[in-house]
């Protein structure tokens, strides 16, 4: 067989195109390493001459581990097979079985199906893709290699997020025919959002374009224009056919044009000794070590930077200091340990220290807050409900908090940002977070462990997003800034005006301005009890005003959507301009869901206490949704709103109401006649 | 290497000593499932450390399947109960041995009912709701994208489709009663990394790693040693004295043996990566049902 026919028969397997082909696949890798001069990487001279020489040889490696990025077409298993065969991680027994699943699971018609070699699940063979992360492990004389590798298809983004969380390096395969596809871009994405820092592009089937450099040079600067957009430090291009082995593992005698390093041996020599953050100390207490009285252990693992005996330590939250007495480990103390050591350690003083605390140093703190922004990779089939109670697991902590708004949502296609009501699987958006508790950060670009935490539905236990703690604290003027007023109405600078005083207006309307919220579900009965109090007002020659929340978005609040936030914001210009009118005389009639206790609180602060009245128009849930006076359950449930307060999202019961109203129970006119009532009780009408 | 960066045995530590603090700090009942072999003998050094001064805080089970070689039983003793001090505890599916069923005969039936439900009984009757067990990613197919924490239902099921991202070693702990989580420490060692780490480490094995003279029977293309009476010549078969050692360790009338000169660990290492047949290929076990049998074993809570 000569080297053209077997690079023929196997472009053919790969491609899937022939059917009927039966070649042994023993035979046929026989044929490729006698034509292509492998390097067996374990077959080293000194396995068999001096063992001892070997083993010592090989217990000095370091480790890398990677992700490849790209699909079967891309050549992608070619790849890995060949990385693995060519390092001897594939043995006769397990190539026989590959070879006779190849004939009942094979997509190649019985012929040895080079993507069976790295698929693992007999559900996923028989429909015929792959649908998660597998581990591959190979090692040389210089490193042991740890490929996690993911598929390129729709759950891509899951997959690639986890399979990216832990690698050092990037391979991202580009098929030299087609260039820098959509694909390509997206996954990029992917490895810059992960905080991959060396990425190598493989160009690979550069034996189909002729080994061109002109072709390889063009995808090169294509590659390059759209990855400035992008967070990726380190990158670099290697021409190579996985196939025929052109610069896998030996320089390719048809690229002689290319003067840089062989895939294996990039991968073998990149420098990731600089990756981890050797500088600001983190040791998350995971567990306490107590065997006896007079020995109180910390255990954990470094998140990052090195620790000394006898080094000044603090203890958050506690911001309790002390010194670090002995490092502890069963093969004897430690002068000092880093990062990602698992240690256990001992302090000079009783220092109250749980799981869940950080030990850090006392000059080099991480940021301590319970709100922060991250951008979220959405892992589950059920949609993100922004205000929503989930569990954040964030290095050994695991505390309850929502998701306060998505700021926007980012196409992986296109990299463009946009707004969005929530984020669906496999959806990556920029969030804002408020837990129950503060945590101890840094940003994710500069600590891959203090910045990263997962989230898990508190029901179902699945771990729905994984999150990536962003350089910018939240913003706090854009939460809590527009709450805050100026006091007082503006004041005119000519004195010959004689404004008109609170009490005068009183004495024309008759009445003490208020502003009554009425708060409930959607579809509790809220805005007609509103009108219905106001025409009561008006017959009464009172004056009162609704505001009514879906009024206020067909204009003012245009811009806003249905998360927490928007739904706060709302409220808040709602709030602001009741505040106007009460300054003005008038009953201001809030009709508005207004969910959030917090928040209702915020506005009655805003008015003032004394003038703002909490009307809870209640109704169950199934009442409200049978009544859906505005479709919005329906639209919610066919995923066109966010989950409805009461219905998915959160609604806060208030628990002092002025008045309660059991739209269920009472007519609307005995409900309007209770409002009133109240109003009456209160002074606020004669 | 450069100042402050570990080897790949250090690595490979430090991860495995995370994964067994993260489970001992957040599960109420572990246990560490203690097969004799070398893979658990790794893993419970790892534990020793993990906890050190302190001993594990969970105890060790072994599922005794009562056709262990004897060796690895009288290792079990000496060792791991008399030497290292472990909380073991040993469970026997009594009813199942009522059955008599020789592993010989029925390799399927004996691994259902003396190993898998022998481990659902054991972990029913202690109420564990985390188990540790020594497998490793590169092992077999199927096991590629297994989890290190691997979630099971109430009946200790695995279904591939409600497994859990894992990333970082954030792992998600949480379950609801009677769920369990099977964790595997040893994820991402191979075969060459868990020998190396013996090697250097200095861990005791079992001796039947080592070769020397033992009476086998060639049986179905593997050799067989005969550890006691109950293994049955067949017509034609006869004994034969050969120089022996296993590449791993099971029930004996279900693990060939290799023929070796290998009386050390360098040279075990040695053979291992001069062989080429992977170390799995001795057990009988992964060939049944064609295709995917460990897939189907794990769905029904084999580890």
């Amino acid at each position: 067989m000569a080297l053209a026919t077997v690079v023929q028969v196997l472009e053919n397997l790969c491609a899937g195109a022939h059917a009927g082909l039966s070649v042994s696949i023993n035979a046929l890798l026989r044929t490729i390493s006698q034509f292509t001069n492998l390097n067996m990487s374990h077959q080293s001279e000194l396995i068999a001459t001096d063992i001892n020489a070997y083993l010592e040889q090989h217990e000095r490696k370091e480790l890398l581990r990677f992700i490849t990025c790209g699909s079967v077409d891309d050549g992608k298993s070619t790849l890995i097979g060949r990385l693995l065969y060519d390092s001897k991680m594939l043995y006769e027994d397990q190539l026989a079985q590959l070879e006779s699943e190849s004939k009942t699971h094979g997509t190649t018609g019985g012929g040895f199906d080079p993507a069976l070699v790295t698929d693992g699940l007999k559900a996923e063979r028989e429909q015929g893709i792959t649908i998660d992360v597998a581990y591959r492990y190979f090692s040389t004389a210089k490193r042991k290699f740890i490929i996690a590798d993911t598929p390129g298809h729709e759950q891509y983004t899951r997959n690639m997020a986890t399979g990216a969380s832990t690698a050092d390096l990037a391979v991202i395969l580009i098929d030299a025919r087609h260039g820098v596809l959509t694909q390509t871009k997206r996954h990029s994405f992917i490895v810059s959002l992960l905080g991959i820092r060396h990425v190598v592009v493989t160009v690979n089937k550069m034996d189909l374009v002729g080994f061109s450099q002109g072709r390889f040079e063009e995808i090169c600067s294509a590659y390059r224009e759209f990855a400035e957009r992008l967070d990726l430090p380190d990158l670099h291009f290697i021409p190579i056919s996985a196939l025929s082995g052109d610069n896998v593992v030996d320089p390719s005698p048809n690229m002689s044009w290319y003067r840089g390093s062989t895939l294996m041996n990039f991968l073998e020599t990149v420098y990731i000794g600089s990756d981890r953050n050797f500088e600001d100390f983190r040791f998350p207490v995971q567990y306490v070590n107590r065997p006896n009285l007079d020995f109180r252990g910390f255990c954990g693992t470094i998140a990052s930077g090195i620790l000394r005996q006898g080094d000044e330590i603090m203890v958050l939250p506690q911001r309790k200091t002390s010194r670090v007495k002995r490092i502890v480990t069963y093969d004897g103390d430690l002068q000092e340990a880093s990062t990602p050591q698992s240690i256990t350690l001992t302090l000079e003083d009783e220092v109250d220290c749980s799981r869940g605390d950080m030990i850090v140093r006392p000059g080099n703190v991480p940021k301590v807050s319970n709100e922060f922004d991250a951008m979220l990779v959405w892992m589950s089939a059920e949609p993100m409900v922004p205000g929503k109670t989930y569990l954040f697991k964030h290095t050994s902590q695991s505390i309850t908090g929502c998701i306060e708004s998505l700021r926007y949502r980012v196409d992986v296609n296109t990299l463009h940002s946009s707004p969005a009501p929530d984020l669906q699987l496999n959806e990556i958006g920029r969030c804002t977070i408020t837990l129950s508790q503060p945590i101890f950060f840094d940003a994710y670009r500069r600590n891959r462990t203090t910045g990263a935490f997962i989230i898990v539905d508190r029901i179902s236990n699945i771990t729905v997003a994984a999150g990536m703690i962003t350089a910018r604290e939240a913003d706090k003027s854009a939460q809590t800034a527009p709450w805050e007023v100026a006091e007082g109405l503006a004041s005119t600078t000519d004195s010959s005006i004689r404004l008109v005083t609170a009490e005068e207006r009183q004495a024309r309307f008759g009445q003490t301005p208020a502003t009554l919220l009425l708060t409930g579900l959607s579809g509790s009965g809220k805005t007609t009890i509103a009108r219905g109090v106001e025409r009561a007002l008006f017959d009464a020659g009172r004056t009162a005003i609704v505001l009514d929340g879906e009024d206020l978005r067909r204009g003012l609040s245009r811009d806003l959507g249905y998360s927490a936030l928007d739904r706060s914001e709302n409220l808040r210009r709602a709030a602001q301009i009741a505040r106007l009118m009460n300054e003005n005389g008038f009953i201001c009639l809030l009709s508005m869901i207004a969910p959030d206790e917090t928040v209702r609180s915020k506005a009655a602060d805003l008015i003032g206490p004394d003038r703002f009245l909490t009307v809870h128009v209640d109704a169950s849930l199934e009442v409200c949704q049978q009544r859906d006076p505005r479709g919005h359950y329906v639209e919610a449930e066919q995923g066109k709103l966010p989950k409805l307060p009461g219905a998915g999202a959160p609604y806060d019961v208030p628990q002092a109401a002025d008045l309660v109203l059991r739209t269920q129970e009472d007519s609307i006119d005995q409900c309007i006649e209770q409002v009133l009532l109240l109003l009456r009780g209160r002074k606020l009408i004669r | 290497m450069p100042a402050y960066s570990l080897t790949h045995l250090k690595l490979l530590e430090a991860e495995s000593i995370h994964i067994i603090r993260e489970v001992a700090a957040e599960f109420s009942k572990p246990v560490m499932l203690y097969s004799i072999g070398k893979d658990s003998s790794v893993m419970t050094h790892l534990a020793l450390k993990a906890f050190y001064p302190d001993k594990p805080p969970f105890p060790f089970l072994h599922v005794d399947t009562t056709w262990k070689f004897r060796e690895m039983i009288e290792f079990r003793e000496s060792y791991a109960r008399k030497e290292l001090g472990l909380d073991l505890l040993v469970n026997i599916n009594e009813e199942g041995l009522k059955l008599g069923i020789d592993p010989a005969e029925n390799s399927e039936k004996h691994t259902d009912v003396m190993k898998t439900d022998s481990l659902k009984q054991a972990l029913n009757k202690y109420g564990f709701d985390a188990a540790f067990g020594g497998a490793r990613r590169d092992e077999e197919k199927s096991r590629a994208k297994e989890r290190v924490f691997s979630f099971r239902d109430k009946f200790h099921r695995w279904d591939p489709k409600t497994q859990r991202p894992e990333l970082w070693n954030l792992y998600n702990t949480k379950i609801n009663p009677g769920e369990s989580i099977r964790v595997f420490p040893l994820s991402n060692w191979t075969e060459l990394d868990v020998w190396q780490y013996i090697h250097l480490e200095k861990i005791p094995i079992v001796p039947l790693y080592f070769a020397k003279d033992r009476q086998v029977v060639q049986r179905d293309g593997a050799l067989i040693m005969k550890d006691d009476d109950r293994l049955v010549l067949r017509e034609g078969e006869q004994l034969e004295t050969r120089r022996v050692r296993f590449r791993t360790l099971g029930c004996y009338p279900l693990t060939g043996a290799v023929e070796s000169e290998a009386t050390t660990l360098p040279e075990i290492i040695q053979e291992m990566l001069l062989a080429k047949t992977s170390e799995r290929q001795g057990r009988v076990i992964d060939r049944d049902s064609a295709g995917a049998g460990m897939e189907e074993k794990k769905k029904q809570g084999y580890f």
